[in-house]
């Protein structure tokens, strides 16, 4: 360890260590690139999303036939979903947006170096990868943790959750959120103070700041989930009563805490998305982006109104008709903003010649299915009707609208627009679109049936169901048996990526694709930008 | 406007060096991660089965790589031409942002709090609505808490003489101005310790108002003692010479940090100590 340290004396020349690329060791467990670290995120997403993959396609086939039994104990069942819940949130989405395609592409985008705070950087990786650890443990101990992924108590108190199994579930939260917050303050840093002569806030990549406006969300959300699961340690194991209520507490105080961090969180997730897909857009339809400031704005509109509507998640625990009043209209102002950014989209597709490689179709079907999870939330965001759909199948159907499909096309498409960036390789574009026309049909019949299921009133988190819901779910796991053979297929992808010999050029999406990341050969030198570039 | 937003092409090539610090590999990041990984499991394990010394080598561990980490950066520092003018200013905004996040922590335990203070019929049906909650003695705030505010206001003031001092050059008195801030500092934890030992409710199982106000003291006494830790060192440094008038950020982070601390607390006198007092209060 010792032998590590810096010695900046010898190794801060300028060109010293420009060209140097470090052994394996000191390029993957101590690195300070921010290319490598970006890297290292993907990599955990990937084991992520395959983790949580498998979880959900164990719970389909559980669900696919009424009284199933591939999942035998209701706490098993339990565990499952819980697992799924945090892994997909904290452990891939997460990972892959911002700490991934944030990593990688920021500072390339606005002309610097390197990130702000190198080492920092590389301690937020490390932080969320031993928080997977602790999920896992979460996962597999004893009968594993069963409060689902908002972690409400009582069901995760010291008597309905005796084991140790949900106290690493919820230190997992604590060791995810120091990365992400840690992660927060560097890329608020860096592109406040890091962005290159002439490169003005009003002249930045939609990417920056979508991840800006993630950061900001980030910053100061995640104290506030610190702060709750802190209670519900103490609570558990150190005799306070915060949530109990023997002792006085209040147990929905914990759900204002928790959701005054997820409802946030939701804009965590979409938001880098948004600008992924704003470049994806552009770059295929050969057309500057319509409306960039409004699309800007709209962003950070997004996230201040996004701080002030978490109560919309909690219409059936018994709140005052006035705050349901209050988070209701909130709620719908949220649409305005993200009518903004959908119908620029559609503007800038407008008159542009548009090119249907596969970034384009998973951003296209980003908006087509992104619309449908916005539209299903407009009708949630109604305290009434949500009282009727909250805790069945349709709510479920919403947010796999957004999140599954809305957030995850947001990865595959930066994953297609800028893996040949990164790894200097280019995906086989047949068998990227044999990828996503799978997982497009895959998971439309996997979730949109189960609009049909919440609305007949099949409740959400159940191991089984009555004989009445079991056509519709066969058909949801179906689907979800196509989305699963579909990653096959992006292994196959993968694959082939990494065992091509094609050279690529700096820019090889031609004129559509303007960003800075355009500028620097491909795959993208070790350091980037060692000498300041100037933007007229 | 968008025809003339971020295009690659319109990039001019300079052949000007990045002002900016890119450091070297470094290990300490993966070992900080895994000693506060190695931490918590010691918490869990001290909690379920009295096992002590995983969180023992957890804590010594976080406390080695702080140090370590602390010593590369200031050696980074002291060298010449790695810390330019921007970095110096990245760095005020990585602590400038790290202040704010612990202001929303602090946030989630005031919430904690005004949840009953304002609301107490949430404590339920099995609890008169009046807060603090019947039978309750609070600790009297007029007592130690007012001392404590003044020690602290002090401290406040005693960092700022040694910051002038510092703009002055006038090394000697940055020493005075932060020896005494250091002892403030302790002062007050010495307080706030007899204060807990002879607290007139217990923390165990005693409750929701004992739960709100040992949280929220509790943190903020945390605070205090990293705050404290934070003034050594930069008082470590003030003796060695290490802080000039126009450098000395790792400095102006302590006093941000401390006044911080010092302001969480007034809010904690306030709305914790004095509104939240019983008509019995112990002496």
């Amino acid at each position: 360890m010792s032998s590590t340290t810096q010695d900046p004396h010898a190794e801060h020349g300028h060109d010293a260590h420009a060209h140097a690329k470090p052994g394996f060791v000191r390029r993957w467990l101590m690195s300070t690139n921010h290319k490598d670290i970006g890297t290292l995120y993907i990599t955990m997403a990937f084991i992520g999303a395959c983790t949580g993959g498998t979880l959900s396609e164990i719970m389909r086939q559980q669900l696919m036939y009424p009284h199933n039994d591939v999942i035998t104990s209701g706490a098993a069942w339990n565990a499952i979903i819980t697992a799924h819940g945090l892994i997909m949130i904290f452990w891939f989405v997460m990972p892959a947006l911002i700490g991934g395609f944030g990593n990688w592409m920021v500072p390339m985008m606005i002309g610097a170096p390197d990130m702000a705070f190198p080492r920092l950087n590389n301690m937020s990786f490390w932080f969320l990868a031993c928080g997977f650890i602790f999920v896992m443990l979460g996962l597999t101990l004893g009968t594993g943790t069963g409060a689902g992924w908002t972690l409400y108590p009582p069901l995760d108190n010291s008597q309905y959750s005796p084991g140790i199994a949900t106290d690493f579930s919820l230190f997992s939260l604590h060791l995810a959120g120091i990365s992400s917050l840690l992660g927060a303050i560097n890329f608020i840093a860096t592109i406040l103070n890091m962005r290159a002569p002439g490169m003005t806030m009003h002249k930045m990549p939609l990417f920056c700041w979508a991840i800006l406006v993630t950061a900001f969300l980030l910053l100061l959300a995640i104290p506030v989930l610190a702060g709750a699961v802190t209670m519900l340690i103490m609570d558990r194991n150190f005799g306070t009563s915060f949530f109990e209520p023997s002792g006085g507490g209040d147990p929905v105080l914990f759900q204002h805490l928790f959701w005054f961090f997820g409802h946030p969180e939701v804009y965590i997730m979409i938001l880098p998305a948004f600008g992924i897909i704003s470049h994806v857009v552009s770059t295929f339809s050969r057309k500057p982006i319509f409306g960039y400031l409004g699309m800007a704005y709209a962003m950070v509109v997004i996230g201040f109104v996004g701080f002030v509507v978490w109560a919309h998640h909690m219409f059936v625990s018994a709140i005052s008709d006035n705050s349901r009043v209050y988070f209701e209209v909130a709620t719908l102002v949220i649409a305005v903003p993200t009518g903004i950014k959908v119908f620029s989209w559609i503007a800038t597709m407008w008159g542009g010649s548009i090119e249907f490689k596969t970034p384009m179709l998973w951003a296209i079907g980003f908006i087509f299915l992104f619309v449908i999870g916005g539209a299903t939330g407009v009708v949630l965001a109604n305290a009434g009707l949500d009282q009727e759909l909250h805790n069945d199948y349709f709510l479920v159907a919403h947010f796999h609208y957004v999140l599954s499909m809305g957030a995850t096309f947001g990865v595959f498409a930066g994953f297609y627009y800028w893996i040949g960036k990164m790894s200097g390789h280019q995906y086989p574009e047949f068998w990227g679109k044999v990828h996503f026309w799978s997982f497009f049909i895959g998971v439309n019949l996997t979730f949109f049936p189960q609009h049909f299921l919440g609305l007949a009133g099949m409740p959400r988190r159940y191991p089984d169901y009555a004989d009445a819901f079991a056509g519709w779910n066969f058909v949801s796991s179906v689907g979800s048996i196509i989305s699963g053979l579909s990653t096959f297929v992006f292994f196959y992808v993968l694959w082939r990526i990494f065992s091509s010999k094609e050279v690529l050029a700096d820019n090889y999406w031609g004129e559509g694709a303007t960003t800075l990341e355009w500028a620097v050969p491909s795959p993208a030198p070790h350091h980037t930008f060692e000498d300041v570039p100037v933007i007229r | 406007m968008s025809g003339t937003v971020h295009t690659a092409t319109d990039q001019i090539k300079s052949t000007v060096p990045h002002p900016y610090h890119l450091v070297t590999p470094s290990i300490w990041p993966l070992c900080g991660a895994v000693s506060f990984m190695l931490t918590f499991t010691g918490i869990i394990l001290a909690a379920h089965f009295h096992i002590y010394y995983v969180l023992a080598a957890g804590f010594i561990c976080a406390l080695a790589t702080g140090f370590v980490w602390w010593r590369d950066m200031i050696r980074e520092a002291r060298t010449p031409g790695l810390h330019k003018l921007v970095t110096q200013i990245g760095q005020r905004y990585g602590m400038a942002l790290f202040i704010s996040s612990e202001v929303m922590f602090f946030v989630s335990f005031f919430w904690n709090y005004f949840n009953y203070f304002f609301f107490p019929d949430k404590m339920g049906t099995a609890f008169a609505p009046v807060w603090p909650p019947m039978g309750i003695t609070t600790i009297d705030p007029f007592a130690i808490p007012l001392f404590n505010t003044m020690v602290l206001l002090l401290s406040g003031t005693t960092i700022t003489w040694a910051h002038h001092c510092l703009l002055e050059d006038d090394q000697k008195g940055l020493v005075r101005g932060l020896a005494v801030t250091v002892v403030l500092g302790l002062m007050f934890l010495c307080g706030q310790a007899w204060e807990y030992t002879h607290s007139p409710f217990p923390f165990y199982h005693g409750g929701i108002f004992a739960s709100s106000f040992f949280i929220a003291t509790g943190f903020h006494g945390v605070h205090v003692i990293i705050g404290t830790i934070f003034l050594i060192v930069c008082l470590f440094r003030a003796r060695a010479g290490q802080f000039t008038p126009k450098r000395h950020f790792g400095f102006e982070a302590a006093a941000w940090y401390w006044h911080f601390v010092d302001v969480v607390w007034l809010f904690l006198f306030v709305c914790i100590y004095f509104l939240g007092r019983s008509a019995i209060v112990a002496g």
